[in-house]
C-alpha cells in the first residue's frame, strides 16, 4: 500500500498521506501528531520493523527551519528512526510537537525498545508520552527540576577564573 | 535455567496481581511484549517503598535487593534493583543515570573540530568508533563525504578494527574476571596493552584520542607502523588459542554461560538490540556488510552468528570477531594507499604547520578553524556504523553556524540494557553477573 | 628511625643485627604506606586506565596495592576515577563514610579533580566538593604512569606522616567535619540547589 516514488531530486513526495523529503540520501517523513502511531504501524507492516532511534529536538532558537510543505513548525520535534533489515533501508519520521501541549502517544506497545528512549526524552525535554508504562526520569535524579536539553535551560557552567587574567 | 525444569512455575504476589513465569516456548508474542512492560512498570519511589518489606523471606515472600551502583563487576555505575524469590530473579530493573555527563548539551557549545573529543568519551572502550560516526555525520552535512582521501579512509578502517579488537579483548578480560577466571583479566589486558601502545604511537594517546576528525584524520601514520601491527597480529593467534583452551575448554565456563540469559530473535528485534546480542540470536545483521560504510564492501570478512541467543554465544561471537578483525587488518595492510591523510579543503582542515610561517592566508585559516570553527550548512543527518557493541548512530542538526544545534548519539548500550530484565528473569542471581557481562554495556554511552 | 632506616634503604643488606628498633609511629606509617588497598570507585574512562595500572604491565601490586577491595570497609585508599555526576555524588559520600580511618582519597583524572572538560549542570565540578582529597592526578585519562606517580606521592606522604598532621590542622579540608571517633550514620548533604 505504499507508493514510494524514488526520484532523485529533492522534491516533496507523499507516503501514507504525509509529506516526505530527502535529506542526504535518507527519506524523512513529516507525520502529523494525530496520525503518528498509525503511520508507524503501517511502516511496521511494510518492513520497517526495527525502531532504531527515538530522540527529540528543541527548535526554540530555530523557528524558521526548513520543513516540508504543509507542515507547521512547532517548538519541539520528536525524531524516530526506523530500519528495515530486509530491504536495508532507513526512514526518519519527524513529528512536530507544540510547546503548550507537549504530549505524544507512546510507541512502547509496538516497539518495546523505545521504553528507555521515551523516558530520556521526557527527562531531557519534558515531552510526556501517553500510555508509557513507567514515565519517570531516567538520567537525572528523580527530584530534579527542569529539563536540561531545552534551549532555555542554562548549561550550568561555572565561570573559571585564571589568576593571571586582567580582571 | 538450562537444566532446571522449565515447567516450574514461580508465582509472586506484587501489586499487579499474581505473576506467573511460564517457559518461553509457551509465550505468545503479545504476552512477551506485555511482560517486558510489566517488569519495568514500577518507578523508583515505588521500588524504594517496597524495599522496606524485606526481612524474613517466607514461603511466598520476595525480597528486593539493590545491586550497585558501586560493585565489583567492572561494568561501571549500573544499578540493578532485583526482586528475588530465594535465589531466583523474578524482576530486574536497571537504574541508570549515574554517569550522566550532559554530553549532548556540551556538544552544542563545542565546535565541530572539538566535538570529537566530547563524543569520544561516550563509549570509552571503542573511542575511534564514536569519533568516526561523528565525523561521518559532519562530513555528510558538509557534503564532502565523497571526497575524503583514500588513505584517510583506510586509516580510519584500520584504527576502527584495531579498536574493535581491543574492545573485545577488554570484554574477554572483564567477562573472565566476572565469572571468576581472574587470570583472564591479566591476559586480556596484556594483549590490550600492545594495541594501546600502537595507538599511542599513532595518535599520542592511549584512549580518548580525538584523532578521527571531519575531513580525515589528524595526522599520518608514523614510520614503522606496518611492523608494529605485524608484531601484534603475529603474537595474537597463539595467545587466543591459549585463551580458548583456558575458557572455552573449561566445563565450568561452559556451564556458567550456556543457556544463561537466553533471548530470542523476535524479542531482540522488538527491543531494538544490535551487535553481538542480536547476532547471537541468529540474525546475521552487521552494518559493515549490510549497509557498508567506508570501504568495507571491498574487504572479505565473515559475520559471526550464534544459534541459541545465550551468553555463551555472545562470548564466542566476540572471541571470533577478534579473529575476523585480524583478518580485516591484514587486508588493510595490503591495501593501504599513499596519499593525503585529510581532505585538502581549506575551509575544513587546518593547513600544515610549516605553511603557517610562510603564508598569511594559511595563518588566518588556522586561526579561524581553531578559534571560531568551520561553518556547516543547515540540515539534519543520521549516520550509523557498527561499533563493537552494536549500531552507534549520530544525529546532528545544524543551524549553519560553527557549532551543532543538536547532537544526539544513538548509543548501542543504552538500548541493549533494556534486554537485561528480560534475560535475567527466571535465572539465578549468580547468573545476573554473567548476563550483565555478556551484554557488555559501557555506562559512558548509556548515560552520556 | 635508627636501624629500621637501614632496612628501609638497603633491604636485608641493611640488617646488621637480628633485631631492629624504631618508633612505633614510624613503623606503623611505613607499613600503612606499603600495604594500602584501594576501594573500587571506577566510574568512567579513568577506571579503564586504573584497571590497566593494576594489570600486569604497570603492576600495582609491587607497590603493595595488591587488590582492589569492593567493600569500602576493607579499603584504605579511594581512587575516584572518573566523572562524578549529580546522581552519583551522594553515593560517593556514602562509600567514603563507610571507609575506616585512616583513609585517603586520590582524585584521578581531570573530571574528578575539577570537573574536567564537562563544565555543566550534570557533573560535580571537582570531587573535593564532596570528600577531602589528598592527591590530585591530572590527565584525561592519566596514563598508568601518572597514576602510579600519584599513588607513590600518597605513599610518601603517608610514610612521612604529613597527611595526618595536615588533616588535624585543616580539620579535614573541603569544609568537612572529620570526627575520628565515631561515624555512625551517613552524612546527608544537599547536592545542587536547582
Amino acid at each position: 500500500m505504499s507508493e514510494v516514488e524514488t526520484s532523485v531530486e529533492q522534491t516533496v513526495q507523499q507516503l501514507y498521506g504525509c509529506a516526505m523529503s530527502q535529506a542526504f540520501g535518507q527519506d524523512v517523513l513529516f507525520v502529523p501528531r494525530d496520525r503518528y502511531v498509525e503511520v508507524i504501524k503501517s511502516l511496521f507492516n511494510d518492513g520497517f520493523d526495527v525502531c532504531i532511534d527515538l530522540t527529540g529536538v528543541d527548535y526554540l532558537e530555530l523557528p524558521h527551519r526548513k520543513v516540508a510543505e504543509g507542515v507547521t513548525a512547532e517548538r519541539f520535534e520528536v525524531v524516530v528512526g526506523l530500519l528495515s533489515m530486509t530491504s536495508h533501508r532507513r526512514i526518519r519520521i519527524r513529528v512536530q510537537i507544540p510547546e503548550a501541549d507537549a504530549v505524544l502517544p507512546t510507541l512502547f506497545y509496538l516497539h518495546p525498545g523505545t521504553e528507555a528512549h521515551e523516558r530520556e526524552i521526557f527527562d531531557m525535554f519534558g515531552i510526556v508520552f501517553e500510555g508509557h508504562p513507567d514515565p519517570t526520569r531516567i538520567l537525572m535524579p528523580e527530584d530534579w527540576d527542569g529539563h536540561p536539553l531545552r534551549k532555555d535551560y542554562d548549561r550550568g557552567e561555572i565561570p573559571v577564573q585564571f589568576k593571571g587574567a586582567p580582571s | 535455567m538450562s537444566i532446571v525444569d522449565k515447567q516450574k512455575i514461580v508465582s509472586a504476589n506484587t501489586d499487579e496481581g499474581p505473576q506467573e513465569l511460564r517457559s518461553r516456548s509457551d509465550l505468545t508474542v503479545s504476552a512477551v511484549l506485555r511482560d517486558v512492560g510489566a517488569v519495568l512498570r514500577m518507578s523508583e519511589s515505588e521500588v524504594a517503598a517496597m524495599a522496606e518489606v524485606s526481612g524474613d523471606v517466607g514461603e511466598d515472600q520476595t525480597m528486593i535487593i539493590n545491586m550497585g551502583p558501586q560493585h565489583p563487576s567492572t561494568h561501571g555505575v549500573l544499578r540493578l534493583m532485583l526482586e528475588l524469590q530465594g535465589e531466583t530473579v523474578l524482576r530486574c530493573k536497571p537504574i541508570i543515570g549515574y554517569l550522566h555527563t550532559g554530553m549532548e548539551k556540551t556538544g552544542e557549545s563545542l565546535t565541530y573540530m572539538q566535538g570529537g573529543s566530547n563524543v569520544t568519551r561516550m563509549d570509552y572502550l571503542s573511542c575511534f568508533n564514536n569519533e568516526l560516526v561523528f565525523s561521518m555525520a559532519v562530513e555528510k552535512l558538509l557534503g564532502i563525504d565523497g571526497d575524503i582521501p583514500e588513505r584517510a579512509v583506510w586509516m580510519r578502517m584500520l584504527l576502527s578494527e584495531l579498536n574493535r579488537m581491543s574492545s573485545h579483548l577488554m570484554f574477554l578480560a572483564t567477562n573472565g574476571m566476572d565469572l571468576g577466571a581472574v587470570s583472564m583479566m591479566l591476559y586480556g589486558w596484556r594483549e590490550r596493552e600492545e594495541v594501546l601502545r600502537f595507538f599511542q604511537k599513532v595518535t599520542g594517546l592511549r584512549m580518548n584520542h580525538n584523532f578521527i576528525r571531519p575531513g580525515g584524520v589528524a595526522a599520518d601514520l608514523p614510520a614503522g607502523w606496518r611492523d608494529d601491527i605485524l608484531e601484534i597480529l603475529e603474537s595474537l593467534p597463539s595467545r587466543l588459542e591459549e585463551y580458548d583452551i583456558l575458557m572455552t575448554g573449561q566445563p565450568i565456563w561452559r556451564q556458567r554461560l550456556q543457556g544463561v540469559g537466553v533471548i530470542t530473535a523476535h524479542e531482540a528485534l522488538a527491543l531494538g538490540l544490535t551487535g553481538p546480542i542480536l547476532r547471537s540470536t541468529g540474525v546475521a545483521w552487521d552494518l559493515r556488510r549490510d549497509m557498508p560504510y567506508l570501504h568495507y564492501d571491498q574487504l572479505e570478512f565473515d559475520v559471526i552468528v550464534g544459534s541459541y541467543g545465550d551468553s555463551y554465544d555472545r562470548y564466542s561471537i566476540r572471541f571470533n570477531e577478534i579473529r575476523e578483525s585480524m583478518r580485516i587488518v591484514y587486508q588493510i595492510l595490503e591495501a593501504m594507499p599513499q596519499g593525503d591523510y585529510r581532505i585538502q579543503n581549506k575551509k575544513v582542515t587546518p593547513p600544515p604547520r610549516a605553511r603557517i610561517d610562510e603564508s598569511m592566508e594559511a595563518l588566518i585559516h588556522h586561526f579561524k578553524i581553531f578559534t571560531e570553527g568551520f561553518k556547516v550548512p543547515e540540515g539534519e543527518v543520521y549516520t550509523a556504523i557498527e561499533s563493537p557493541r552494536g549500531e552507534i548512530g549520530c544525529y546532528i542538526v545544524s543551524d549553519g553556524s560553527a557549532k551543532p544545534y543538536r547532537i544526539h548519539v544513538r548509543a548501542p548500550s543504552f538500548v541493549n540494557i533494556q534486554a537485561l530484565p528480560h534475560m535475567m528473569r527466571g535465572g539465578l542471581i549468580a547468573d545476573a553477573v554473567a548476563i550483565i557481562s555478556s551484554v557488555d554495556p559501557v555506562l559512558g554511552e548509556v548515560d552520556r | 628511625m635508627g636501624l629500621a632506616r637501614d632496612v628501609l634503604d638497603d633491604g636485608l643488606g641493611g640488617m646488621h643485627h637480628n633485631f631492629m628498633t624504631g618508633r612505633i609511629e614510624d613503623l606503623v606509617k611505613w607499613s600503612r604506606s606499603r600495604s594500602s588497598w584501594g576501594a573500587t570507585f571506577g566510574l568512567a574512562c579513568c577506571a579503564i586506565e586504573m584497571m590497566g595500572t593494576g594489570a600486569s604491565h604497570y603492576d600495582l601490586s609491587r607497590f603493595g596495592m595488591e587488590v582492589f577491595r569492593a567493600s569500602p570497609r576493607q579499603a584504605d585508599i579511594m581512587i575516584v576515577a572518573g566523572r562524578v555526576s549529580q546522581k552519583m555524588a551522594p553515593v560517593l559520600r556514602q562509600v567514603y563514610d563507610q571507609m575506616m580511618e585512616p583513609k585517603w582519597v586520590i582524585s584521578m583524572g581531570v573530571c574528578a579533580s575539577t570537573g574536567g572538560m564537562f563544565n555543566n549542570y550534570a557533573i560535580v565540578q571537582g570531587v573535593d566538593q564532596i570528600v577531602p582529597v589528598d592527591v590530585y592526578a591530572p590527565g584525561c585519562p592519566p596514563t598508568p604512569e601518572t597514576l602510579i606517580h600519584a599513588i607513590e606521592t600518597l605513599h610518601q606522604l603517608i610514610e612521612d606522616g604529613e597527611i595526618m598532621r595536615r588533616r588535624v590542622v585543616n580539620n579535614g579540608g573541603a569544609k568537612v567535619e572529620l570526627s575520628l571517633t565515631n561515624i555512625a550514620a551517613p552524612v546527608t548533604i544537599a547536592i545542587g540547589t536547582k
